[in-house]
């Protein structure tokens, strides 16, 4: 069972910080015609770089097929605000959007903003995972008919089919309904990079794709497992969750062979794996780990994007593809299809018709 | 030389001026519709596109309301996607200055003008109503008299940050401390290709009007009456000299709404049954208890006005911009349904939805100019009613008169929404 478990696949765009649209698009485009299930690119108040969903939404409809997902930061933004701005990629990009929730650690972001000083990883991710949790209930707070536009009662939606949230979580809370009508996928797509402890806990929880970082084989299956395990806990089937492990790729020196010991898996570099060599050799990395059933896929970020995602797309891709174990096209049009996850049905709906709670 | 007028088109908005019931109406959400009427605005060379917002579903009588339209996108989010589909057309976002911050909206507005190479907008609106603050962190409330204070030092602090960096692209930190804001570090995005996205302020009252004129480049103001207009514009003009600023630094442009006709006779006749349309007996029945204040859902919509007064202290509504003294606004009414003898439904559609212009596309195109060419205005927001080709007529048969008027340009000059307007470029105060 495990080896037949489909490849996904996604990649980065960013990368030394770029504010036109031309440069992503073209990025994106090239994800695309690799049938790469989305591409992200990464935000931070921390450094220099556009604000993220928006470029993906200028992005949106410049392509077609490929997902889109930004990084969103919980810890000085509105849950409110980032619900709307997510179900509103949604709509843009016809059902193609997620999110990457992170949040937001050091002083110098605190004062930015002003409101509030920074506090432990902890406590953020508690606040993220709220976040995350009021969003999804955001995006259920109108069902997906409540717009009827029935001119015989002159009623344009049935307003027993939005609902209000009344979330009250540790550090806000947020009354609904969305703004917003539920977006095309119902629930967009959101990833937390689970790599620290407070992060996993909230991922497993709210999180449709996991990041993890392994260098091997055996630890990525581990931390799957453990990911499985802690989402089992919280009452969630763990074949909901994608689990991708992340990896830095620099494939700069194509043509030479993979540096000794590379052969059984990349090096542990820093917070994250680094993998060095060529796109066949990475091709080698996914399909080796891949088959042992390890993951369910991979989040690379190229070293340096204009040069690496070609050479993925072009060399590590098209290789996957020849050996049919990636697909060499989209057969469904959103980002849900891609990750093989249903359109999630509507928890206010659900308490509705069988009297239960929400 | 005819002073050239400035267009831009409003999308329709979640109230009963939009009519959905129309066999024509299509999504209010779906990017296709945002997409079309985007598109006719810049085939009609309008300077911009204008999205308005509301943060909380509106409520009636304790029950969100379902006769309108509801739900729409995030503005900004979609003028981002729309600037992939447009070349000239300036994007204008409505984004509250209550329930965000300076730090990431400047950054988003920076971002937006970057992506479509100058076209950002930004019109600051303002709120102190705690049924908002229900849904953000900061709760509830902002006092009535607060709300321009931080506006003010709102916008003040968003053009430091997008001044921080030099114009040749070295970030600086920055620094602000104020009554509503002490922010300071690094803006993480270079100075756009405006400089500052153009500012429009929309609001009324004295302090809106002062904060207009100290700060904003458009006024977007419902004054779209002539003899109204020309009063609210010699106001607004009036205060432009205590800041230092000349009277086309700030372009006054009323929202409106026009209907066609091949005469000025049929126009009447398409103008009456679109407010036939927007005015259904249910839209009546609602529209006479937000002035009562009162639950009048047993009245029949073709009988009589009601007997009792209005509670002027009511609650009823929530999150619509404030109606007129309820006291004042019903005795309008009466005296119109006695002189007239009309029913509820009768005395809304007279009072409540007259269109600002009617007639022919050449009675419409001269009585265009003539609020420009008379001091009422420096152009007009265009409101539809239909949702995404209510602008069509307009586009294909007033603007080419306008055109040929030399009333209205027939190719944009520049590519930045500070060009189509003929604003100055900020300078840059580092
Ligand atoms: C023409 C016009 C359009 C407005 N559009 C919006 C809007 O889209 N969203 C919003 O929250 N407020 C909107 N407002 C409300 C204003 O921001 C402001 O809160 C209101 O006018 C009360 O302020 P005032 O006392 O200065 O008039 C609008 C006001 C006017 C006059």
């Amino acid at each position: 069972m495990s080896a037949t478990r489909p490849l996904h696949l996604a990649a980065e765009i960013g990368g030394p910080p770029r504010y036109d649209a031309a440069s992503h698009t073209a990025l994106a485009r090239l994800a695309e015609q690799g049938a790469l299930d989305f591409v992200t690119l990464n935000d931070s108040f921390a450094r220099p770089g556009p604000d993220a969903l928006a470029v993906l939404a200028r992005v949106a409809p410049a392509t077609t097929r490929i997902g889109l997902v930004p990084t969103v930061t919980t810890t000085h933004t509105e849950p409110f605000h980032v619900s709307s701005a997510v179900a509103t990629l949604d709509w843009v990009s016809g059902g193609r959007a997620g999110w990457h929730a992170d949040v937001s650690t050091t002083e110098a972001e605190a004062r930015l903003f002003g409101r509030r000083g920074a506090a432990p990883a902890d406590a953020l991710w508690q606040e993220a995972g709220e976040a995350a949790d009021v969003a999804s209930r955001l995006w259920d707070s109108w069902e997906d008919d409540a717009e009827i536009r029935d001119v015989s009662t002159g009623r344009f939606i049935d307003r027993d089919k939005l609902h209000y949230v009344d979330f009250e979580g540790s550090t806000f809370s947020v009354r609904g309904p969305a703004i917003v009508p539920r977006p095309p996928q119902g629930r967009p797509v959101t990833v937390i990079d689970g790599t620290s402890g407070p992060a996993r806990k909230a991922a497993a929880r709210y999180a449709d794709v996991v990041y993890v970082r392994a260098t091997s084989p055996e630890q990525a299956s581990a931390l799957r497992d453990d990911v499985r395990g802690l989402a089992a806990a919280h009452g969630r089937d763990p074949d909901t969750l994608r689990v991708l492990v992340a990896l830095t790729v620099d494939l700069g020196d194509a043509e030479t062979a993979p540096e000794p010991g590379l052969e059984s898996g990349p090096q542990l570099a820093g917070r994250g794996t680094y993998f060095r060599g060529g796109p066949v050799d990475l091709a080698e990395l996914v399909t080796q780990w891949h088959r042992g059933g390890a993951v369910d896929g991979f989040h690379l970020t190229p070293l340096a994007p204009e040069r690496d995602l070609e050479r993925i797309v072009n060399g590590t891709v098209a290789l996957l593809q020849h050996r049919s174990l990636f697909r060499t096209f989209h057969p469904g049009g959103t980002l849900r299809e891609h990750l093989g996850l249903t359109r999630p049905a509507n928890r206010y709906a659900l308490a509705r018709t069988s009297g239960g709670t929400a | 030389m005819t002073k050239q007028m400035h267009l831009a088109a409003h999308f329709p908005g979640v109230n009963s001026t939009t009519v959905w019931a129309d066999p024509r109406s299509r999504s209010q959400i779906d990017f296709a519709s945002f997409e079309q009427l985007a598109r006719t605005a810049e085939r009609g060379k309008f300077d911009f596109f204008f999205l308005a917002e509301g943060l909380r579903l509106r409520e009636h009588n304790g029950l969100i309301h379902d006769l309108d339209v509801v739900g729409r996108p995030e503005s900004l989010t979609v003028l981002n996607a729309l600037a992939a589909v447009t070349d000239r057309l300036g994007l204008a976002a409505t984004v509250n200055a209550t329930f965000n911050e300076p730090y990431e909206l400047a950054r988003r507005l920076a971002t937006l003008d970057h992506l479509s190479e100058g076209r950002a907008a930004w019109n600051v609106v303002t709120s102190s109503d705690a049924f908002t603050g229900e849904n953000f962190r900061r709760g509830g409330y902002l006092d009535r008299s607060d709300r321009y204070t931080r506006a003010a030092e709102f916008v003040a602090t968003a053009r430091e940050l997008w001044d921080s960096w030099t114009p040749d692209g070295t970030s600086r930190p920055f620094a602000h401390s104020g009554q509503h804001f002490q922010v300071s570090g690094e803006f993480t995005v270079p100075r756009s290709p405006q400089g500052h996205p153009v500012v429009i302020q929309a609001g009324d009252s004295g302090e809106g009007r002062e904060f207009a004129a100290s700060a904003a480049d458009v006024i977007f103001t419902r004054h779209g009456t002539l003899e109204a207009g020309r009063i609210f514009y010699a106001d607004v003009k009036a205060r432009l000299a205590k800041y230092g600023r000349q009277p086309d630094d700030l372009k006054i442009m009323p929202g409106v709404t026009v209907v066609i006709g091949d005469t000025d006779a049929e126009a009447q006749q398409n103008a009456a049954e679109i407010r036939r349309l927007q005015v259904s007996p249910q839209n009546a029945i609602l529209a006479l208890e937000q002035v009562w204040g009162r639950d009048l859902s047993s009245y029949d919509p073709d009988g009589p006005l009601p007997d009792i007064d209005p509670d002027p202290g009511s609650r009823l509504s929530q999150g619509r911009a404030g109606l007129a003294d309820p006291l004042v606004r019903a005795a309008e009414w009466r005296a119109l349904s006695a002189a007239k003898g009309l029913s509820i439904r009768q005395t809304v559609i007279e009072t409540t939805t007259r269109q600002s212009f009617i007639g022919s596309p050449q009675t419409v195109a001269a009585e265009l100019e003539t609020f420009v060419s008379t001091g009422a205005a420096d152009g007009f927001i265009l409101v539809p009613h239909l949702t995404p080709g209510g602008l069509d007529p307009f586009v294909d048969r007033v603007v080419p008169l306008l055109q040929e008027r030399g009333a209205f340009r027939s190719e944009y000059a520049g590519s930045t929404l500070r060009s189509h307007l003929g604003l100055a470029e900020p300078v840059w105060k580092g």
